[in-house]
């Protein structure tokens, strides 16, 4: 399960970079969705995948038992996840506006602020 | 348990949510950036004299303890920067008062002002890598809305690329967070720099290393990944460029201190001389870029670079005095770099341009601008008896002693050609004669009193520094000790018997 996350995110990772290498606005911001949604699983599957065993004491217990899955990553994922919504929702906004602008979504024309 | 760490958050975030209550009338909320930003100073102040009386100050947050909870840390490092936050944020609350046009104060200019406040000193006050992690973004979103306020077109282009790069880096801190708790099962930076001292595999704690350097360095705009702040720093008005400048690339070298003095310890010899050589070409970049350019605005961001070149090295030195270097030069360069943004604003306001061509005749219209400017300036590249010289003498004395002699060399000769460039905007804006272009409606008397308090007052503390060095070295040497020996920090996060 781990290798082929491994490889799952490994290509999020170079179809995002790919994405972002383009000309055009729309492809760089679904660039910057696969980048973080990259991270997000690498989150996942570093944190052990542990299929099955839920973190909860079994009734009558008073610890838990040895192979339990981690809930932590899943709640940073989560806060991650909303905040790159959040992130995203502006940056179609922003990019959305600057394509009025500019009067095109192509990333070679946007460089009046180059120096 | 103590308060005084979350009050330097609380402030800023309940003038946010007050300011939003306050839409409709821009007096309240002008009065409220004021006196919101002032009490932030004061709160910073407390928190300084409690840090440096009691040691390093610590607060679960919810009364978990320490590895699960999320703590608030502030050691001398953390106090000195939230200082900085409130010194900047003071002043450029004032200085928007007088330079802020209607549209953005509608806009909700003042809210995002405070939320900035908020998010960097979250960032400076956490004890935890993902809680950082996300006062990083509150800070970025801040940023990004501050930075696209108003719609000019270049100002929808600087925020594109601004955007998608610190996005990046973003995404590349939060992998090198994935990967970290993988390895050690905390992200409790205490407990981490517990954990990671005696484990086994170096190589992947270095390959971590290495993604928080680039993801930092982003945003601390290093040397090859500065691009960002260039493009985009002379976009927005002069008061959001002057608050960018002063705070955010802090944040990121900050942050470098952190994580490079407390996490990543174990293979120095090879991590930090990358961090060095990143500092030196930082400096010889950034100026070379500043010498090219014949913006007001532009020359200043250049410089940003450059100068984000000498907190680094003192990292990358790693000596007591090297780092101590860094603490006085971060203070130092706030401190200078703000209030040269605002004077750029003045002098557009008298002078109607950022172009050093259309500018010119300043020092004979105005000599209290010129003045301010050139003792700012001075200090900026590093004239005795000025705060720019103590930083760069501590910085050359570490490098000398550590026989980093490239670097200081690097050092001393990029400080030259930072003189030449401050001389150059010098001669061109305020020397030169008047070339004769129709000028601009002279802001009314009140309007100038407003702008030019902040900056004299910070030209006044970069006098002040200079002169009475003494104090702010001896707290910057004391911050140093402490990021050299963790302990105390490690003892009042998790518990004493801890070390």
């Amino acid at each position: 399960m781990e290798n082929l996350l491994a490889l799952v995110i490994g290509v999020l990772y170079a179809a995002g970079i790919y994405m972002m290498l383009r000309r055009s606005l729309v492809k760089l911001i679904i660039g910057l969705a696969l980048l973080s949604n990259a991270a997000n699983l690498l989150i996942f599957t570093s944190g052990g995948l542990v299929p099955a065993r839920p973190p909860l004491i079994a009734r009558g217990e008073s610890a838990l038992a040895a192979p339990f899955a981690d809930p932590l990553p899943q709640a940073l994922i989560l806060t991650a996840i909303v905040i790159s919504f959040g992130v995203m929702a502006f940056a179609l906004v922003l990019f959305y506006r600057a394509a009025e602008e500019a009067g095109a979504d192509d990333l070679d024309r946007l460089t009046s602020t180059d120096t | 348990m103590s308060v005084l760490t979350v009050i330097p958050v609380l402030i800023p975030l309940c003038c946010a949510v007050a300011s939003l209550l306050a839409r409709r009338s821009i007096r309240l909320q002008r009065k409220l950036a004021v006196a919101g930003t002032a009490a932030l100073l004061f709160a910073a102040i407390g928190l300084m004299t409690a840090v440096l009386h009691h040691g390093v100050l610590c607060t679960q947050s919810g009364s978990w303890p320490a590895p699960f909870g999320i703590t608030l840390v502030a050691d001398i490092l953390s106090s000195v920067m939230v200082m900085l936050t409130g010194l900047m944020g003071l002043a450029v609350a004032i200085y928007s008062l007088a330079s802020m046009d209607e549209a953005r104060e509608r806009s909700g200019y003042y809210p995002l002002l405070h939320m900035l406040l908020a998010g960097v000193n979250g960032a400076f006050l956490t004890g935890d890598l993902f809680n950082l992690y996300v006062w990083f973004e509150v800070m970025l979103i801040a940023s990004f809305v501050l930075l696209a306020l108003g719609g000019e077109r270049a100002q929808m282009e600087g925020a594109i690329k601004y955007v998608t790069l610190n996005l990046m880096a973003s995404a590349l801190f939060l992998a090198g967070v994935g990967i970290l708790y993988g390895m050690a099962g905390t992200l409790n930076m205490a407990d981490l720099s517990l954990k990671l001292r005696d484990t086994g595999h170096h190589g992947l704690i270095t390959c971590v290393a290495m993604l928080f350097l680039t993801a930092f360095g982003v945003k601390a705009a290093l040397f090859p990944v500065f691009c960002w702040l260039p493009a985009s720093y002379h976009t927005p008005p002069v008061a959001v460029s002057a608050i960018f400048a002063g705070l955010l690339t802090k944040v990121g070298v900050y942050s470098l201190l952190r994580v490079f003095t407390l996490i990543f310890t174990q293979d120095i010899p090879y991590t930090h001389t990358i961090i060095l050589w990143a500092a030196g070409l930082t400096m010889v970049t950034g100026v070379l870029g500043a010498f090219a350019q014949n913006e007001f605005r532009r020359i200043l961001s250049f410089h940003s670079i450059s100068q984000i070149g000498y907190m680094v090295m003192g990292l990358g030195l790693f000596s007591p005095m090297a780092l101590a270097g860094s603490v006085y030069f971060l203070v130092h360069h706030s401190v200078v770099k703000t209030n040269l943004f605002l004077i750029s604003g003045v002098a557009e306001k008298l002078g109607g341009s950022f172009e050093l061509k259309k500018l010119g005749g300043l020092y004979s219209s105005s000599p209290v601008v010129a003045g301010l400017f050139f003792v700012v300036a001075m200090s900026l590249a590093g004239m005795p008896p000025l705060a720019g010289f103590v930083g760069k003498f501590i910085l050359a004395r570490a490098g000398l002693e550590a026989g980093q002699w490239v670097i200081v060399g690097v050092a001393l000769a990029v400080g030259m050609v930072t003189l030449m460039s401050m001389t150059k905007i010098w001669g061109e804006a305020f020397w030169k004669g008047s070339p004769g272009t129709a000028l601009p409606q002279p802001p009314s008397r009140k309007v100038l009193v407003t702008l030019l308090v902040p900056v004299a007052f910070l030209a006044a503390l970069t006098v002040l520094t200079g002169i009475g060095a003494a104090p702010l070295i001896h707290v910057a040497l004391r911050a140093a000790e402490q990021m050299l020996d963790n302990s105390q920090y490690i003892a009042a996060v998790l518990g004493e018997g801890m070390r």
